[in-house]
């Protein structure tokens, strides 16, 4: 399309600026853990939807790792038919309430929207969300009629998105799919990390009840390569899907670590998301917060680690991080968020040490960092200034530096090929060294985005349907 | 939901024994592995080490101490009630294979979980001598069944009551200057494994000790359980519970169990107000 046709296709009064969602007042939000952003209500849904061009060229469904059929999906709102909508949102992904919430848009389908060459971009993700809460308060049928049974059994371990995207496929292809899950509650992540402010739980269960109604049977608690080995599943099963994530949270090796205070960003948000240690003591679990809270890192994790700590009772809120704000990995939303929430930043910073009193955490020394030439990673490097040492007074340390490979699965499976403890699998099919084993999600890319790790299960999904058809044959 | 279906007062006032349905993990488990129990929806999740496995009647058994709100809770409930969650096998194994003689040394409860250790050494060919410690004769738990897996038992008691009057160490020196052994095995509270390892240093013997540092998922996600050994830090579940007891930085550990002492009394203070305990 040139610039004429474009001129000429455009509504005479587009509006450059997305329709704003209603949010929680930040001084408000920052003291509950009640959802940030309303969403869209159904005339600014509306009036959103109206900006899209509907580029015939679609740029975004190749920006989407998914491929959902954006414009198609946004035509449908515009003709009233939210239903419809939906349907085609959930073609393409069946977490679209998810999705809607968490995905790094501006990376992805917003990032390369047409409109936002000139204006803002059409506002994707907003739409994708109101899409799905409308399907989920109005009621309408979300359950696809599974195909007849085969006859095959399929075991998915982990029940994070990837788990729950490849059992949703594979038990609508009519496979008999049963979910080992290492904790009590399905939903990895979504359910143990991700905060109910960015993503209510209620959410999450409602996708697992989905999947229940669908007749996949979820058993919790049940922590493979403890209760049951690879080999033993393989036996029991016809083919396997592991969905494990990355969960085994890193430390930075500094001296302090091992106060009372410091904690991994997985432990202080599981406390809080799994373990609702936010309505401590009306449930068990506790949590210390402190006054003074340092966040180590900058991404997703370390936001929600930070604006947590925030909602818990903390006074004062720093994220450290060794690079600069530009170089923030976290979803942009979020940074601005927890900006408007009064967190404070100290960018190009790096802890050195974690000083403490009678066992406890008292403050993180730290030094300045100079960002240098380029690297590998196409991020500045930062490399530390001398002389700049200072101390910041702190009670409580979360380190957000990244996960690394739970070998509590993989390394009881014989067989396993694994690069640096994350299992080797094919990326168009999640195939792995063991016939009729599948990977896919963080446990094979390493810490990653919510829509790959669908992205992943789905492809494993049709992998080991025509695996089992092969065999059937 | 996994039934209750035995439940005796082991030693008055506070230690329990419960046998409770739990199949599949009864099929997988060995000696010297853990559960985490969650009571109920807003229960707290807590390992217990096993006390018993059988897997022909698919149950554990469990022996808990009241010390608190969860298991003073725990304590509360009766045969034929559920826990809600039981998850399991986590920890590794105790190396039980023939390790020639190895002392068990139980402190106070502790001695419960060295029981399947030393019915599984046994089997392997190896000669068990257990050495178990309480204040008093009365305090004195699972007695009988560590003579039935023991080539010899010895017991000290502070005061006198029953066996040699001292501490746990007293006796196990006693034995290691006698003697010798090529393991030891101490399981109990940190500052009992501690004087256990301290004990044992002089006399060069392998000392392994089971770690029990504060955990929530028992599988590695959060690192809150991670212990001081060897100048590494190590995730208590899934590196062990059991380690090098002579390696271990037992100050951090002890340190580190106190960490919500605050929070541990004002959640069992206002439970007990609540169910109208002392
Ligand atoms: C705090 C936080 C915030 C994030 N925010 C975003 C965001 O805003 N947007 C975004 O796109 N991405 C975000 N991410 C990343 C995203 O959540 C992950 O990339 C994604 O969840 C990975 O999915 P997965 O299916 O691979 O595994 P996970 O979600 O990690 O789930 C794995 C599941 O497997 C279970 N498991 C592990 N081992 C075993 C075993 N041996 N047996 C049985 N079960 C086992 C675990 O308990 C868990 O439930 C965030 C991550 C975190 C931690
Ligand atoms: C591997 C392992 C095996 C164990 N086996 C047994 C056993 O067989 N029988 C038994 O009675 N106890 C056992 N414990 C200890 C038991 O888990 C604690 O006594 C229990 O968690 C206390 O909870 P509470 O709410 O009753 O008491 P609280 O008042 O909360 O705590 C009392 C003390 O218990 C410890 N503790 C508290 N919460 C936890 C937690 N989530 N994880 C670990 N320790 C905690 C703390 O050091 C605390 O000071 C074991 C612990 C571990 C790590
Ligand atoms: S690129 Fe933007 S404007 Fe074009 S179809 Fe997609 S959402 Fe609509
Ligand atoms: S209990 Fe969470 S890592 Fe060990």
């Amino acid at each position: 399309m040139d610039e004429e046709q474009k001129k000429a296709k455009t509504p005479k009064k587009l509006n450059p600026k997305r329709t704003p969602a209603r949010e929680q007042d930040p001084g408000t939000r920052k003291k509950n853990f009640e959802e940030v952003s309303f969403g869209y209500g159904l005339e600014e849904a509306l009036l959103e939807a109206a900006r899209c061009l509907g580029c015939k060229n679609r740029p975004c469904v190749a920006g989407c790792p998914v491929g959902v059929p954006i414009p198609e999906f946004i035509a449908a709102m515009v003709n009233g038919d939210l239903a419809e909508a939906y349907r085609i949102i959930r073609s393409a992904n069946v977490l679209p309430a998810v999705c809607g919430r968490v995905c790094p848009q501006e990376n992805q389908c917003e990032g390369v929207c047409t409109l936002g060459k000139k204006h803002e971009p059409v506002a994707i993700g907003r739409l994708e969300r109101f899409c799905a809460d409308w399907q989920r308060k109005n009621g309408v049928q979300a359950k696809p009629e599974p195909a007849a049974p085969t006859g095959m059994k399929v075991a998915v371990v982990g029940s994070g998105p990837s788990g729950i995207t490849c059992a949703y496929d594979l038990a609508r292809l009519g496979h008999e799919v049963t979910v080992f899950e290492a904790l009590h509650e399905p939903g990895g992540v979504l359910f143990y990390g991700i905060p109910e402010f960015r993503l209510p739980k209620k959410i999450v269960t409602g996708e697992i009840d989905t999947l229940r109604q669908m007749g996949v049977r979820i058993m919790t608690n049940s922590v493979a390569g403890k209760l049951i080995t690879l080999d033993e599943m393989m036996k029991e099963f016809d083919a396997c899907f592991i969905g494990v994530g990355a969960g085994l949270p890193r430390f930075m090796g500094i001296p302090g670590e091992d106060l009372n205070g410091v904690y991994s960003a997985n432990e202080f948000l599981t406390r809080t998301n799994l373990m609702r240690a936010y309505k401590f003591p009306e449930y068990d679990t506790p949590i210390k917060t402190g006054k003074r809270v340092a966040v180590i890192g900058g991404g997703n994790v370390a936001m929600d680690s930070a604006r947590t700590a925030m909602r818990l009772g903390a006074e004062e809120v720093t994220l450290v991080y060794r690079r600069s704000e530009a170089e923030l990995p976290a979803r942009a939303e979020e940074v601005h968020h927890g900006k408007e929430e009064g967190l404070r930043f100290e960018m190009c910073t790096l802890p050195t040490k974690i000083i403490g009193r009678d066992g406890w955490v008292k403050g993180i020394e730290c030094v300045r960092m100079e960002l240098c030439e380029v690297d590998q990673s196409g991020r500045r490097r930062p490399n530390p200034l001398a002389g700049s040492e200072f101390e910041i007074p702190v009670d409580t340390v979360i380190m957000a530096i990244g996960t690394g490979a739970n070998p509590l699965l993989t390394g009881t499976a014989t067989g396993l090929a694994l690069r640096r403890g994350y299992i080797e699998a094919d990326p168009e099919t999640g195939k792995t060294s063991i016939p009729g084993v599948y990977a896919g999600g963080d446990i094979v890319t390493g810490a990653a985005t919510v829509i790959s790790a669908m992205g992943a299960g789905r492809k494993a999904a049709r992998a080991i349907h025509e695996y089992l058809s092969s065999r059937k044959r | 939901m996994h039934r209750i279906l035995e439940k005796k007062l082991l030693r008055p006032p506070d230690v329990f024994f419960f046998k409770v349905s739990a199949p599949l993990v009864a099929a997988k488990a060995k000696a010297g592995q853990f559960v985490i129990i969650r009571l109920h929806e807003k229960g707290e999740r807590i390992p217990l080490s096993l006390a018993g496995i059988d897997p022909s009647a698919g149950t554990i058994s469990l022996i808990v101490m009241a010390v608190g709100k969860t298991t003073g809770e725990m304590a509360a409930l009766e045969e034929g009630g559920a826990i809600k969650d039981v998850c399991g096998p986590l920890g590794n194994p105790t190396h039980t294979e023939n390790a020639g003689k190895v002392i068990l040394a139980g402190g106070g409860f502790g001695i419960a979980p060295l029981y399947p250790i030393g019915k599984a050494f046994r089997e392997a060919g190896s000669s068990v001598v257990s050495v178990m410690g309480a204040r008093s004769k009365s305090l004195l738990i699972y007695e009988n069944e560590m003579r039935g897996i023991s080539d010899k038992v010895l017991i000290t008691t502070d005061d006198g009551s029953a066996g040699m009057k001292g501490i746990i160490t007293d006796a196990l020196k006693a034995e290691l200057e006698a003697s010798g052994a090529d393991t030891v095995m101490a399981v109990g509270p940190a500052p009992m494994m501690k004087a256990v390892c301290d004990a044992t240093k002089p006399f060069g013997v392998r000392t392994i000790v089971s770690l029990n540092a504060i955990m929530i998922d028992g599988t590695g996600m959060c690192g809150g359980c991670r212990v001081h050994v060897g100048g590494q830090t190590k995730f208590a579940c899934i590196d062990g519970p059991d380690f090098d007891g002579h390696l271990v930085d037992w100050d951090c550990l002890i340190n580190r169990q106190r960490m919500y002492k605050t929070e541990e009394k004002e959640s069992f203070e206002a439970w007990k107000k609540r169910h109208n305990l002392p």
